[in-house]
């Protein structure tokens, strides 16, 4: 796996700038951003996904060059083929459990094809979410509501998986027991996984090349630097991850 | 209690208010869609302008209504000339007056709808592959509905009540052009108390069916 993220972006909101300055390089398959919060490190994800895009620099998954400002790259996000887990885990409140998993597979007016409702109920019993496939998120529990929102960003098969702080949202107890499913998650589907996280939980269940933000994030006007970077390339060279090369 | 006489403006409003409310959904979804979500030089002008039926007199907006679509108004000499027909004095003059009356109420609510659903909901279709116009059937649309069909409710209120753009654009023939409201000023003027008073009970009522029915739909889902 590597992934090569080096972008520049400034936000500005009323006479506060925000400068976003990251590069980093990654070829494990957990890269964990870390850092104080109103770092940047969503950012640096959302541009990853294509939702915000950078003013400048290069981001490149596996081969695939998403963004390139110099080549005048910027692949939509429809056709990234990413997974993204986004904090809230947004899922759909008017769809089922099973509607929202098979969201990616579904075209527009169109009914799921046998093939396809086969790969969503299959994705269901993977997450143990058989029986609650017909329920609204709003029943669910948070727990379960993460392994919906994880088997829905699986079903494109994505080249990688963004995790937007994963465990935030949930009690202690429970976030144990979904870094063991993530871990699991990630074994079976053999696909890299760049997560947020200032837990230092997460940076010891997840070993992988941590990036590392510094920095109050909003610069004011002057004052010079932006975000410094740390780069942590090759933290755990004995795990690697095949299917972000294809 | 109705004899043909009376019945005619009930069935007029009604075709008048249903085609301009139809007419207010399908512009003023995609009028507040696109200021929902765009940002574009000169929005908040636009905002305004959409804005200005609910403040001008109606006597203003009856002018403006015939200086564009008037025997020579731009669209009404191009009306005349390649259809052969004129808005002025007819029906659907008075669905033209409701539906620019009416216009700013989808616009309002729907907005409001549209600025409601999270952007990350939208997003996350992305993500998924999914092309713009299926993030909106998909999505947005499934989320703001509610709200944007509480506005057209309003908006048929509204047009149901319409009378000062309405007479002056299509003016007041018994049997052609005379909705509910002119009728209620007919029947007042010459005296037929019975008669203003059913209609004006029948139209309060309409109109409270309406506000119900919007309110309910506002109430949030999820």
């Amino acid at each position: 796996m590597t992934a090569r993220v080096g972008i520049k972006k400034t936000m500005t909101s009323g006479s506060r700038r925000f400068n976003l300055d990251v590069s980093f390089s990654s070829r494990s398959c957990y890269t964990i951003l870390s850092g104080p919060s109103g770092s940047g490190k969503s950012l640096t994800l959302r541009c990853i996904a294509g939702i915000e895009t950078p003013d400048s620099g290069r981001i490149e998954i596996g081969r695939r060059v998403l963004f390139d400002s110099e080549g005048r790259v910027n692949v939509p996000v429809r056709e990234r083929r990413i997974g993204y887990l986004f904090q809230d885990y947004a899922l759909f409140p008017h769809l089922s459990v099973a509607d929202n998993v098979g969201f990616g597979l579904k075209k527009l007016f169109k009914p799921l094809s046998m093939a396809d409702r086969g790969k969503v109920s299959e994705l269901l019993e993977i997450f143990g979410l058989g029986e609650m496939a017909e329920s609204l998120p709003r029943d669910l529990s948070g727990g379960q509501k993460q392994r919906v929102a994880l088997a829905r960003s699986l079903v494109n098969n994505p080249s990688v998986l963004l995790l937007d702080e994963p465990f935030s949202a949930l009690d202690h107890s429970l976030r144990e027991k979904m870094r063991a499913e993530l871990k699991a998650v990630q074994a079976r589907f053999n696909i890299p996984v760049i997560l947020i996280s200032h837990e230092p939980a997460d940076i010891r269940a997840f070993e992988g090349d941590i990036v590392e933000y510094s920095g109050k994030g909003a610069v004011h006007k002057n004052s010079g630097s932006g975000i410094k970077l740390f780069s942590a390339e090759g933290y755990s060279p004995e795990a690697s991850c095949r299917k972000i090369q294809s | 209690m109705f004899n043909a006489i009376e019945l005619s403006p009930l069935l007029l409003t009604l075709k008048v208010a249903g085609l301009a409310a139809f007419a207010a959904l399908v512009a003023g979804t995609a009028l507040a869609y696109a200021l929902s979500r765009k940002g574009f030089p000169g929005r908040d002008w636009l905002d305004a302008f959409l804005t200005l039926p609910v403040v001008l007199p109606p006597t203003v907006l009856g002018y403006y209504i015939i200086v564009v679509v008037g025997r020579n108004g731009f669209i009404g000499r191009w009306l005349e000339r390649y259809l052969g027909v004129s808005l002025m004095f007819t029906w659907q003059g008075a669905v033209v007056a409701a539906s620019i009356v009416s216009l700013p109420m989808v616009i309002k609510s729907a907005r409001a709808a549209f600025e409601g659903v999270p952007q990350d909901f939208e997003n996350a279709a992305r993500t998924l592959g999914q092309s713009e116009t299926s993030v909106f059937f998909r999505v947005t649309l499934p989320l703001a509905w509610r709200g944007i069909l509480a506005g057209v409710m309003l908006a048929f209120a509204r047009a149901m009540g319409e009378f000062g753009a309405t007479l002056m654009v299509a003016g007041d023939l018994p049997g052609r052009t005379q909705t509910l409201s002119l009728a209620i000023y007919d029947a007042v003027q010459a005296g037929s108390d019975t008669l203003s008073m059913q209609l004006v009970i029948f139209t309060s009522a309409i109109c409270m069916v309406m506000l119900v029915f919007s309110g309910k739909l506002l109430r949030t889902e999820y």
